[in-house]
């Protein structure tokens, strides 16, 4: 009878402690959450009133126009090249260094060399990265131009793939290696046919996450591309983006830059928000 | 030590092994195993866990080889050719030599695949030849009634002990002269494992396979003849009636009967 009541109350004590963590995490999630929603709400609210068709069809305007004139197509054009280049280039060289951190020599001096100065680049704030090719392309062929940004992101991008690929390939139980090896299959085969295909999903999660790390990132273009207020088809001078392109319009007096700046955050979110939607999708169908 | 001469059941050995020595780094997991196994039949492996059967097998296809703290010394002789020192690329040596390992191992990609994957990697078929050896080694591992609609579908969507013997497939497609199964049934229902022991009887006719075992049933009703293991050393091989029977040593004994340890 004794034992039973003590059981019972050590039972009572361990429910009232549940009880008290739930609600601290349902608290501590609620206070995240109401954050989150209220910059989607602003940037929804906002964003919308600057939406027009427009906004697709004419290039960045000159200030104090009339509202609902003038666009961004020459912002979003530019970010959609140099974001696309930075991962045309940038994606193939992550995975091909993440394959060699994971799948050759995962010990080696140089592996662990490679991982030290990656997780540094990794954690590096991207001021840092937009400073050196400032110094590296902009100042040595004395112009701002799309290339230079485009480099900049690509040295964000390829941090990140190195380390999800090189992840996601450890993940891949060893006993599925060693089942393509005990065929007498060549290591190039089984790395290609055998890790990277079963691992194809989340090394594309990584792709997905890196570009939309970069499809914000504005700091390494202050730098770099700087900014164009013309329509410009290539990289070359400086080209107009979105993100440097908010960050003027959004601290400048005029009204019809402000609601444009709140368009531009409107659209990076929403790609964003796309990107890792589709991220999403990918890895859980494809396990 | 008796384990030190050379145990032959048999005059035509398949695989000859000499003074084999295997190491984890420093850690020594195999001394100096010396065993013929037989060409055409069915030699099990049996003995408590961590013994080294595991380690033993994958020694014979130099599976050791993919991790550089593995070592192994010794001579391993197949058809008098030492595996160990060979000059044949160990990727032709692996392909004469299958191993279906414990867990089933799906590769990523459609039913049909898995099995081609590998007869490609040595083999330049027509279409329809192709087919047909996919055909062939799904009805030898008994799984052709169960998957011939679906051979395009994902070789992960079949039930476990489908997805091993997808595996025996596709081991089987390459026609290895040596096989290595490693607990091939241990993740499997009765009913699955029954399947396995027929076509490991009826693969024996054509090959010659070894298979570790943690069930003495199965090691008595598949196999020809019985190796018995304990820590790292052969302690007693002969017929398998014979170490079920009349085991010439009392460890032997103790193990197959259960009194052991
Ligand atoms: N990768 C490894 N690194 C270090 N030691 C290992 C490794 N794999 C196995 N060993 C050791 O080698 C010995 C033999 O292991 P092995 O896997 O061959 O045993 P086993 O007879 O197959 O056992 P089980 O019946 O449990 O599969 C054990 O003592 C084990 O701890
Ligand atoms: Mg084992």
């Amino acid at each position: 009878m004794n034992i039973d009541q003590q059981k019972l109350a050590r039972f009572m004590w361990r429910k009232r402690i549940n009880q008290g963590s739930l609600l601290l995490s349902v608290g501590a999630m609620i206070f995240g959450v109401f954050w989150l929603a209220w910059i989607l709400w602003e940037t929804i609210h906002l964003g919308f009133s600057g939406f027009s068709v427009s906004l697709f069809t004419e290039t960045t305007p000159a200030p104090n126009e009339p509202l609902g004139t003038g666009g961004l197509i020459n912002a979003m054009w530019g970010s959609l090249l140099m974001v696309g280049m930075a991962t045309f280039i940038g994606a193939p060289v992550g995975i091909l260094s993440g394959i060699y951190l994971a799948e050759y020599k995962p010990d080696g001096k140089l592996a662990v060399t490679i991982r030290f100065i990656n997780d540094l680049l990794l954690s590096a704030p991207s001021i840092i990265i937009g400073l050196f090719i400032y110094t590296l392309l902009v100042v040595r062929f004395r112009q701002f131009s799309g290339w230079a940004g485009a480099a900049a992101l690509t040295l964000i991008v390829i941090p990140v793939v190195i380390r999800t690929t090189e992840n996601m390939l450890q993940l891949v139980p060893a006993r599925l290696r060693e089942a393509a090896y005990a065929l007498g299959t060549p290591k190039w085969k089984v790395i290609l046919r055998i890790t990277l295909t079963a691992s194809r999903a989340g090394v594309l999660t990584g792709i997905l996450l890196a570009v939309a790390r970069i499809a914000g990132e504005t700091a390494p273009l202050i730098f770099t591309a700087l900014n164009n207020q013309f329509w410009k088809a290539g990289l070359s001078g400086p080209t107009a983006n979105l993100p440097v392109t908010i960050l003027q319009y959004a601290m400048s007096p005029y009204q019809n830059w402000q609601h444009l700046a709140w368009a531009g955050v409107l659209m990076i979110t929403l790609a964003v928000l796309g990107l890792n939607i589709l991220a999403r999708v990918l890895s859980r169908t494809k396990r | 030590m008796t384990n030190t001469q050379t145990q032959r059941p048999t005059p035509n050995a398949k695989l000859i092994i000499r003074n084999l020595n295997f190491y984890y780094g420093k850690f020594r997991a195999l001394h100096g195993i010396n065993l013929e196994i037989p060409d055409k039949g069915v030699t099990a492996f049996i003995g408590p866990s961590g013994c080294g059967k595991s380690t033993l097998l994958r020694t014979m296809n130099r599976m050791f080889e993919l991790y550089p703290d593995q070592r192994a010394e010794g001579e391993i002789l197949l058809d008098q050719e030492n595996l160990l020192t060979s000059k044949q690329d160990v990727a032709l040596i692996r392909a004469r030599i299958g191993m279906v390992f414990q867990m089933p191992t799906p590769f990523p990609m459609s039913i049909f695949d898995n099995i081609a994957f590998g007869v490609k990697l040595f083999e330049n078929l027509s279409r329809i030849e192709m087919e047909e050896r996919v055909e062939w080694a799904l009805k030898k591992a008994a799984l052709w009634e169960e998957v011939k609609d679906k051979l395009t579908q994902s070789g992960a969507s079949l039930s476990g002990g489908q997805q091993q013997r997808l595996c025996i497939a596709r081991v089987i497609a390459i026609k290895p002269e040596l096989l290595l199964l490693d607990e091939p049934c241990s993740a499997l229902d009765p009913i699955s494992t029954a399947r396995i022991e027929e076509l490991i009887a009826e693969l024996k006719k054509d090959y010659t396979v070894v298979i570790v075992t943690h069930n003495m049933q199965q090691a008595a009703r598949v196999s020809d003849y019985t190796a018995y293991m304990y820590l790292g050393n052969l302690v007693e091989f002969g017929a398998t009636e014979q170490i079920f029977f009349k085991p010439a040593k009392r460890e032997t004994e103790d193990y197959i009967t259960g009194r052991f340890g």
